[in-house]
């Protein structure tokens, strides 16, 4: 027997000796597991098919990696180049975008860029599409040099092949070209393409060695056709250009000994007539538009990896060379349809108060046979599609409608002057308020219930008017329930898409039909994101303040 | 049962009739006189009426016929909140979401009293149910007895002369109920207002009231004080309905002034005295309470009828004896004998001779 006065000397034991929480905790664990088993699959599937999907589209409002990996020569080269000032890029920045572009051009990634940078600068999209087409003339010029005034062998594909392959073999650059077609594609590049650039020729010729790799990547795994058997890419032939304009290179090739190495000595024998290499003069020449300063500005600005580029537009803001920076006027909308859908919001919420207040205190009061009937009147809307109850309002608000018809009919309206009741806000506040009605009704009419009849007899029987007994004694009572109905009604309200859709017209549509058509038409979507981010942010930030303001354990939906 | 010999008659309830359904009566024919200043209890079993009695006192149910008059005036017509009475509800009836204060204060509010009278009337009102120090709570964080007390205070706190309490007490314990009833009683007195008080409880009854009405199917059985209602029942619903009480069937043998006798089912002839029979004949129900009834020989009267008893069942109950015999056939006949020291206990199966004085006997209706 222990005695009692012992176990309070240390930490409660168990009558085993071991510690009493540890006890405890012991024997609870079993229980809790057991009943996190109970809800794991539900916790599962809403964590793979809903939290996961959305948390990686709001990811999207931020991730910003498609210049930088579209364009990374380019992106590094920018680095110096002062994007504030009035002077275009130079000539190693021009001659990093020929051969990214040139790549992503073989990859059909350039208009992707395109579309994406236009978001921020518009007519960037049809200067990428264009550039990608000219690219290849930009080439030619120094092959059609190569083979016409130097030899014919520096068109023939097995020559290239022969004088590029090597051993021992660079890999370094083979890695380097797979990595790169790899971000660019999002292929995976791995396997035997049949070709290993040479250390000694690479050494000579650098630029040309890992344009050609990237081209043999490409061909073998792309296209699936044998290397030797291809012409190179004119990007080779422009960066072979580029390798012999280089300080040095024609002295290296005078004691190069590999394969070729007649052919380059003739090359270099020859080189005073090479046809200069400015990459920056070719790109003027493909479209004067790449002298824009604005346009560099605007890859330069959204080069970096993440951007708050789409949030900056979903607020009406842009970033300039200087930060961030309001949009013109005529092309500022957003702060204006939060604004809307907001403020509609608030009037749908409103005449939900307003209509199912009365209602839900007719469910509360009538006796429970009648009660019931309305309550299957109030519930009959959930029963019929949501599309049905939106389009009878069609029928019941436009011109040629129901409403219009009888006011005609009655002579209040003139027939050349029907009211205009749909397409715009009103059709959207109307059919909204009846469609969100019932979720106001509920969860008033449940606290409701829980007022007892004697507290307004009382206040009557103390001297208080009906009108005093209702304001002073039930109103305040039943302010929980239209806490809980209105913050239902308001957060349903704020992301309604299908009946502003329907009913909106131009002037009555929300935020959330615009983040569909970015998401279904204009393929923005990290601004889509961006808008869905802030509009989940407005939503929590309200139901914050609501909760300082009313507690949210004042709101009841029942009981 | 009429009562029309009440002067100075404060409230009149005139032939009053109400019918919820078209069909039944729910008050039939109700006629009920109140003085100023009395305590009026309205007791019955549930679905007697009473509380609808109330109710249409109050303003919440209009008389399907008749006329209820307040110091003179027919009030049928005036709304609830224009009568100026106050009002005590089952459940108290507190407003959650005020104070104890702004409880007290609303009625004041609402009369368009000024700030400084209002605080002084609320605080003399908690004073007088000695809750002075709880007018910052809310209804949710008192007991049911400190609620009681504030509705209480509520209902007084606009010098209402007439206030109405429908089962005040019902949701009290046993102790604090008792405690409550003398509070009550006590501060309607200091007041000298006018109450109307509902209950089933009949022992709050007898004990809070000047007089009790006892309400059957509707109808006032008897209205009177508490102790003519207990000792003198004027038929036997009352007989029965308040407190404990024997009954023996028989028929009428004779009546001779205010003495009669019974003989009852099994033969055996008992003396009663006649409430409501009237002649000899007729089927009679003879009501005795348990504690009337006498063993011990020495003090029975001479010349009575006795009764030959069977010992049942003895129990103690402390201040107490309550013992049930076997009595010309009935074997739930109870008698209770107070726990003196030479109090004899009864053992079961003992045979005893039981009788009483006449007059202690009522002989009701069947």
């Amino acid at each position: 027997m222990t005695d009692a006065t012992q176990e309070q000397t240390g930490p409660m034991v168990a009558a085993d000796g071991t510690p009493l929480k540890k006890s405890l905790a012991r024997s609870l664990r079993n229980q809790k597991m057991r009943a996190l088993a109970l809800i794991a699959p539900l916790l599962i599937f809403v964590l793979l098919t809903f939290l996961a999907p959305i948390f990686d589209m709001l990811f999207r409002s931020v991730e910003n990696q498609m210049v930088s990996d579209t364009l990374p020569e380019t992106v590094a080269a920018l680095d110096s180049w002062d994007a504030s000032g009035t002077e275009e890029p130079g000539e190693d920045v021009f001659r990093a975008l020929y051969f990214d572009l040139f790549l992503a051009a073989e990859a059909k990634e350039h208009t992707k860029l395109g579309t994406r940078l236009n978001y921020e600068q518009v007519g960037i999209s049809s200067l990428f599409r264009t550039s990608g087409r000219s690219l290849d003339d930009v080439g030619e010029v120094w092959q059609d040099w190569l083979e016409d005034d130097v030899d014919e062998i520096w068109g023939e594909g097995s020559f290239w092949y022969d004088m590029m392959s090597g051993e021992p073999a660079d890999e370094a650059v083979l890695d380097d070209a797979r990595d790169r077609m790899a971000t660019l594609t999002g292929d995976s590049m791995r396997g035997d393409i049949g070709f290993a650039p040479g250390e000694a020729i690479s050494a000579l010729l650098p630029r040309t060695a890992r344009e050609y790799a990237a081209f043999a990547v490409f061909t073998a795994i792309e296209d699936e056709d044998v290397v030797a058997e291809e012409d190179p890419w004119e990007a080779v032939y422009a960066a072979f250009a580029y390798d012999l304009s280089q300080p040095g290179t024609a002295d290296a090739i005078g004691s190069y000994t590999g394969t070729g190495a007649d052919q380059l000595q003739a090359v270099v024998a020859q080189l005073d007539t090479m046809p200069p290499v400015d990459f920056k003069a070719a790109f003027a020449a493909i479209d004067q538009d790449w002298m824009s300063v604005e346009n560099w500005a605007a890859i330069k600005v959204y080069s970096s990896r993440y951007t708050s580029g789409y949030f900056l537009n979903a607020v009406d803001m842009q970033l300039g060379p200087d930060g961030p920076e309001a949009r013109p006027e005529n092309q500022q909308i957003y702060m204006m349809l939060f604004r809307r859908t907001l403020v509609m919001s608030l009037v749908i919420t409103f005449s939900c108060i307003a209509l199912g207040y009365p209602v839900a205190w007719l469910l509360a009061n009538l006796p429970a046979r009648r009660a019931n009937l309305l309550m299957i009147l109030v519930l009959l809307p959930f029963w019929t599609s949501l599309l049905v109850r939106t389009s009878a309002w069609k029928v019941m608000l436009q011109q040629q409608g129901v409403i219009n018809d009888v006011l005609v009919w009655l002579g209040i309206v003139a027939d050349d002057a029907r009211l205009v009741m749909i397409n715009n806000q009103f059709g959207t506040i109307v059919a909204m308020t009846h469609i969100l009605l019932p979720f106001m009704i509920l969860p008033l009419y449940s606290v409701m219930q829980t007022i007892p009849p004697s507290y307004l007899r009382a206040a009557k029987s103390l001297g208080a008017n009906n009108w005093t007994a209702f304001w002073r004694v039930y109103f305040p009572q039943s302010v929980p329930g239209i806490g809980a109905g209105s913050i239902l009604v308001f957060i349903l309200a704020i992301g309604y898409y299908i009946t502003p859709e329907l009913v909106g017209g131009t002037t009555g549509t929300f935020i959330s039909n615009r983040i569909a058509y970015h998401i279904s038409s204009s393929l923005n979507w990290g601004l889509a994101a961006a808008l869905g981010t802030i509009l989940l942010l407005v939503v929590l930030l309200l139901y914050w303040v609501y909760d300082r303001i009313v507690g949210i354990d004042n709101v009841k939906l029942g009981g | 049962m009429a009562d029309k010999n009440v002067d100075n008659a404060f409230v009149e309830f005139d032939r009053v009739q109400k019918s919820y359904d078209g069909e039944t009566l729910v008050v039939k024919d109700l006629n009920l006189t109140l003085p100023r200043g009395e305590f009026l209890t309205m007791l019955g079993p549930s679905g007697s009426g009473k509380t609808t009695c109330l109710m249409m006192l109050a303003g919440f149910e209009t008389a399907t016929y008749g006329d209820i008059r307040l110091g003179g005036v027919s009030i049928n017509n005036i709304p609830p909140h224009k009568r100026g009475i106050g009002m005590v509800f089952q459940n108290y009836a507190l407003f959650p979401h005020m104070t104890v204060a702004e409880n007290l204060s609303f009625p004041l509010e609402v009369r368009k009293m000024g700030k400084s009278e209002r605080e002084q009337k609320v605080k003399r009102a908690l004073d007088m149910v000695q809750m002075g120090a709880f007018g910052g709570r809310r209804p949710a964080q008192l007991s049911g007895g400190q609620q009681q007390r504030i509705a209480l205070a509520r209902a007084l706190v606009f010098e209402a002369e007439l206030v109405l309490m429908d089962e005040p007490l019902g949701a009290l314990d046993k102790q604090l109920r008792e405690h409550m009833q003398f509070e009550i009683k006590r501060i309607a007195d200091d007041l000298g207002i006018t109450v109307v008080y509902v209950t089933h409880d009949q022992t709050e009854a007898l004990t809070m009231s000047d007089r009790v009405a006892v309400f059957n199917d509707g109808r006032i059985q008897q209205l009177a004080p508490p102790d003519k209602l207990y000792e003198e029942p004027e038929n036997s619903f009352v007989a029965q309905f308040i407190g404990e009480n024997n009954t023996l069937e028989g028929v009428v043998q004779e009546i001779n002034g205010n003495r009669a006798t019974v003989q009852l089912d099994g033969g055996e002839v008992i003396d009663a005295k006649p409430v409501n029979v009237s002649k000899p004949g007729e089927r009679t129900r003879v009501s005795i309470r348990p504690e009337r009834v006498e063993y011990n020989k020495d003090r029975l009267q001479e010349g009575v009828h006795t009764l030959k008893a069977e010992v049942l069942e003895f129990i103690y109950m402390g201040d107490i004896f309550r013992t049930r015999l076997k009595v010309a056939g009935n074997d739930e006949f109870i008698i209770k004998t107070r726990n003196a020291p030479d109090q004899v206990r009864l053992q079961p199966g003992t045979q005893i001779e039981i009788g009483w004085l006449p007059e202690d006997c009522h002989a009701l209706d069947a």
